[in-house]
Parts: C-alpha cells; sequence; structure tokens
C-alpha cells in the first residue's frame, strides 16, 4: 500500500508473516510513553488495534485471546447448547476482562466504547501496520521529521 | 391532620390508590375446618395443631400489629371489618393485594403443608375475594415442594382475584435455584406475579453469618436476604428463561438497590462470560421484571433525596405503594402521605399507576 506523501501515517513493518501464525500475535513498538500496537492473526487474517483499553487504558492487546460464550437460558433449561462463538476473535483486556472484537475493535460489553484500530497489509511476506504516528515512537534522526503536533486519538481509518 | 394535608389526602384519594401489600391472617387453623377436608381435620383435631408461624407475629407483641387492628377475639389481620375501615376506606383504596404469610413452608409434613395451603387459598377465596371487590390476593404455596406448589398455583391460579403467589424471602435454597423452576413456571403460565415477601421459616439462619440475638437484626436485616434473592434470580437466568417473570419485592425496602444495580452492570462488563445466559444489564432485567413495595419506608425523611434516589434507580416505575396493613410499621394516611412538593406525575406513579401496570389491574 503506497504512502501518500502528504499523509503522515507511517508504514510499521510488524515481522514476516510466519512469524504470526493463525491464533498468536506480537505486540510491536512498545516504547516508553506509548502502548504500543497489538498484531493479531484471526484465522489467517490480520488485524492490529491500539494496545490500549478505551476503559481504563490497561494493555488490551496483551489479554486472552478467545471465543464468546453465548446461551439463551443455562444448560439445564435445554433451550438449546451453550456455544462459544467466533474462537479465536474475542480479546479479554486483563485488567477488568471487559471483550472486544479484534476484528473490529468494538467492545462487546458497552456499545460506547471502541478501542483504536490500524489498517494492516501483506506486503512481499511481511506483515505491514499502517499507524498513526501519534501512536509510535519518535522517528529517528535519520527519519522523516516528527510532527511537531501529534494528534493522538486519531482514527487510522 | 392540618388542612393542607387533609387537601393533599382528598386529592390522592380522588385519584385512586392501590394498596400493593395488605396483610391477612387465619385466626385459627379451626376457621380453616370448612376447607379441609375430613382426613385433614380428624389430623388437627389429634395433634392439637394450632397452624405454622405463630412466633413469628405473637399476637401479644406491639411489634406485631397496631393494637387498634386487634379485632376481639382474634389476631391482627383477620378481621375484613376492619381491614376495610382501617385500611381501605380511609386511603380511598381502589383495588388492595392482600398477601397471607401462612407459614406452610414450616410444615414438616409434605402432605399436610399442601393440605393446608389450599386450605387457606379457598378460605381467602369465600372470606375475602368473594366479599369485598376491591381486594385481590395472593396464592399461598407450599414452596418447599415446588412441583406440588405448581399444583395448586394451576388448580386456584384461573381464579381473577388471584394476581400473585406468595413466596417468603427466607428460603432453604435461593428462589434462582433449579429446584424451583416448576413453581415459578407454573406462576408464568397462569399469568401471575411472583411476590417475594419478608420472613419465612427455613431451617437455616436469617443472616448468611449465622443466627443474630435480637429483632432488630432480623428486621432491618432481612434487606440482605432480599438483596441475595433478586442476585441470583438475575445471575440464574430465571428472568431469561421466564422472559413474561413478573417479581414483586414486598416489605424488602428499596434504597439498598441503587448501590447494588451499579455493582452488578459494572462487573457483568467482565464477569459476562460466565452466565452468558445474562445477555442484558443487570439493571435492564431489574427494570422490566422487579417491583418493591414501598412500606416499610426506609428512603431518607429529606424529599430531595427520596427524588436522588429514583434518578439513581433509573426508573420511576419500580415503587409500588403499600400500607402493610397492619403490621406495626402500618402508617396511618395523615403518616404515611408522599412527602409534600414531589412531582404529581411521580405520586401517581407510585400511590397507583406503577402497579396497575404490573399486576394488570
Amino acid at each position: 500500500m503506497p504512502l501518500d506523501p502528504s499523509s503522515d501515517i507511517r508504514r510499521v513493518v510488524a515481522g514476516r508473516v510466519e512469524e504470526i501464525p493463525p491464533g498468536e500475535r506480537k505486540l510491536i513498538v512498545p516504547f516508553r510513553g506509548r502502548a504500543g500496537i497489538g498484531v493479531f492473526n484471526v484465522n489467517g487474517d490480520y488485524h492490529a488495534l491500539r494496545n490500549l483499553c478505551p476503559h481504563k487504558l490497561g494493555p488490551l492487546c496483551t489479554g486472552r485471546v478467545s471465543g464468546r460464550p453465548e446461551a439463551v437460558a443455562p444448560p439445564s433449561s435445554y433451550a438449546g447448547e451453550p456455544e462459544i462463538e467466533r474462537d479465536g476473535e474475542i480479546v479479554r483486556c486483563p485488567w477488568h476482562l471487559w471483550e472486544f472484537d479484534i476484528t473490529t475493535g468494538q467492545c462487546l460489553v458497552d456499545p460506547k466504547m471502541r478501542v483504536k484500530t490500524y489498517p494492516v497489509a501483506i506486503e512481499e511476506g511481511e506483515v505491514v501496520v499502517y499507524a498513526d504516528p501519534a501512536d509510535l515512537p519518535p522517528q529517528p534522526p535519520s527519519g522523516a521529521a516528527v510532527p511537531a503536533t501529534m494528534a493522538r486519538g486519531r482514527s487510522a481509518e | 391532620m392540618t388542612a393542607t394535608a387533609t387537601d393533599r389526602l382528598a386529592q390522592i384519594v380522588a385519584q385512586g390508590v392501590i394498596d400493593a401489600d395488605l396483610n391477612v391472617v387465619v385466626p385459627s387453623s379451626a376457621d380453616l375446618f370448612p376447607y379441609l377436608p375430613e382426613y385433614w381435620r380428624e389430623q388437627i383435631n389429634q395433634t392439637g395443631f394450632k397452624g405454622p408461624g405463630e412466633s413469628s407475629y405473637p399476637a401479644s407483641a406491639e411489634t406485631s400489629a397496631r393494637p387498634e387492628a386487634k379485632p376481639d377475639g382474634g389476631p391482627a389481620g383477620s378481621s375484613l371489618a376492619l381491614l376495610q375501615q382501617q385500611a381501605l376506606d380511609p386511603w380511598g383504596t381502589e383495588i388492595g393485594i392482600l398477601t397471607c404469610a401462612y407459614a406452610v413452608e414450616a410444615i414438616h409434613n409434605p402432605d399436610a403443608a399442601v393440605a393446608m395451603a389450599s386450605a387457606v387459598n379457598d378460605w381467602l377465596i369465600a372470606e375475602w375475594l368473594d366479599k369485598e371487590p376491591r381486594l385481590r390476593a395472593s396464592i399461598v404455596v407450599p414452596s418447599q415442594q415446588p412441583e406440588l406448589a405448581a399444583r395448586e398455583i394451576d388448580r386456584v391460579g384461573g381464579h381473577p382475584g388471584f394476581v400473585q403467589v406468595y413466596l417468603p424471602v427466607r428460603a432453604e435454597a435461593p428462589y434462582g435455584n433449579r429446584r424451583y423452576l416448576p413453581l415459578l413456571d407454573a406462576a408464568v403460565r397462569n399469568d401471575l406475579v411472583v411476590g417475594i415477601g419478608f420472613g419465612g421459616s427455613p431451617p437455616n439462619p436469617p443472616t448468611p453469618s449465622g443466627w443474630p440475638s435480637y429483632y432488630m437484626e432480623e428486621w432491618a436485616g432481612m434487606a440482605s436476604i432480599f438483596q441475595s434473592q433478586l442476585m441470583n434470580l438475575i445471575f440464574e437466568g430465571v428472568f431469561d428463561r421466564f422472559p413474561a417473570l413478573r417479581v414483586t419485592l414486598i416489605e424488602s425496602g428499596f434504597t439498598w438497590l441503587p448501590s447494588l444495580l451499579w455493582r452488578w452492570n459494572k462487573e457483568w462488563k467482565g464477569l459476562r462470560p460466565q452466565t452468558p445466559w445474562v445477555r442484558r444489564l443487570p439493571s435492564e432485567y431489574v427494570h422490566e421484571h422487579v417491583r418493591l413495595t414501598t412500606q416499610p419506608w426506609d428512603a431518607p425523611p429529606v424529599e430531595a433525596q427520596f427524588l436522588q434516589i429514583i434518578d439513581q434507580l433509573g426508573s420511576d416505575e419500580l415503587l409500588l405503594f403499600s400500607t402493610d396493613y397492619p403490621h406495626w410499621q402500618y402508617d396511618t394516611p395523615e403518616e404515611a402521605l408522599p412527602p409534600a412538593g414531589l412531582p404529581d406525575a411521580l405520586i401517581a406513579k407510585i400511590m397507583r399507576d406503577n402497579a396497575r401496570t404490573f399486576y394488570r389491574l
């Protein structure tokens, strides 16, 4: 995905695709003052979320990945077997166990909450995240200038 | 009563009042004889059985009832004429809902418990419902035997005077327990509210930490049992199994509820996967399925604070006016008028409309 020169979105290589197999995740760019980004492989599709829970700013992307138990009634009601839906698509923040949809960033127990997401592309065997510079460490001196104003909370979509 | 209070009472009475908690008492086992099969009359004569729950409201105790509510030769709450004069007429009560805490759950002979419950229900029909069209009543059931309780609900539940099944809040197990499903199912299929009321005589103590020593502890502490029951009903998924189930907490108090709603809603967000059948915020189940009677009134004395509690409850449709006649916390109209200055719409809801909607009166 070519970068628009006028954009301050930055291309970050998370790793080779084989480094993040299905069901796994990799936390990238942890840096002082930045939460980092969690890159998840959900059934072959890659998704990137800011590692910052919108609830109380916990390290969301380090939480347990699972499915979502769903039931219309307790098992003994015989109203239908409880099921685990969307296995591998849900991450639970380790602080307060709130559930988030990895594929959209939507919080599943509070419709007002959503974690920031970033576009991901596979380019020449590499998992590439197109990240908001506000969520990245400053550019090294050899790179492009760091924007003077870091737009916190911008959506990359 | 001051002129202003008289005017306010007249205004409320003119609009109509629904009293969601009037207590009736079976005067003696002998009064049930017309409603008992010969076999059980003989058993009672042989054993000298006086009836269950004698110790709950000792006739001579000041804490049982207001003295003027005691008819000659009978316990308070056993006289229709006094109930009419003291509870229905002064309030202009349009409809009053009777509860009879005849403690059949304390009768260990299971067949006797069923027989006595049936007799009380037939007595309620003949001595109260048939004689006073303003009254509705709650079905007495042997709650310790939910299957048999369900049969009793089916037996009398079609009578138009019965609007509720009465369960004592103290129980052998919380009412969301699987064992009670047949009972709750029967209440729902008969379109009856489940009224969970103060007291009960199970073998376990009235606090989770054991037996208290004094009346005050059991009296004011009963709120904790209501809390446990309500929490259990929600998280066992009872309201998900029975979307039409309606529950009224009777003599529970209500100011404790906001703090639990906050806590449940907060914790549900993390713990939902452990009870996935609880698919909505716990407070939503309360708002849809649960009501609470107002007496004994545990609200703050300051009107503005009462309005805060209504706000914190998240709904002005949860509270049902009740006198709790003839218990000692029963207030006469001049004592129990809602705080002056509350919005008329709120007073109308509490005094009448909430109960009319919930009980479909």
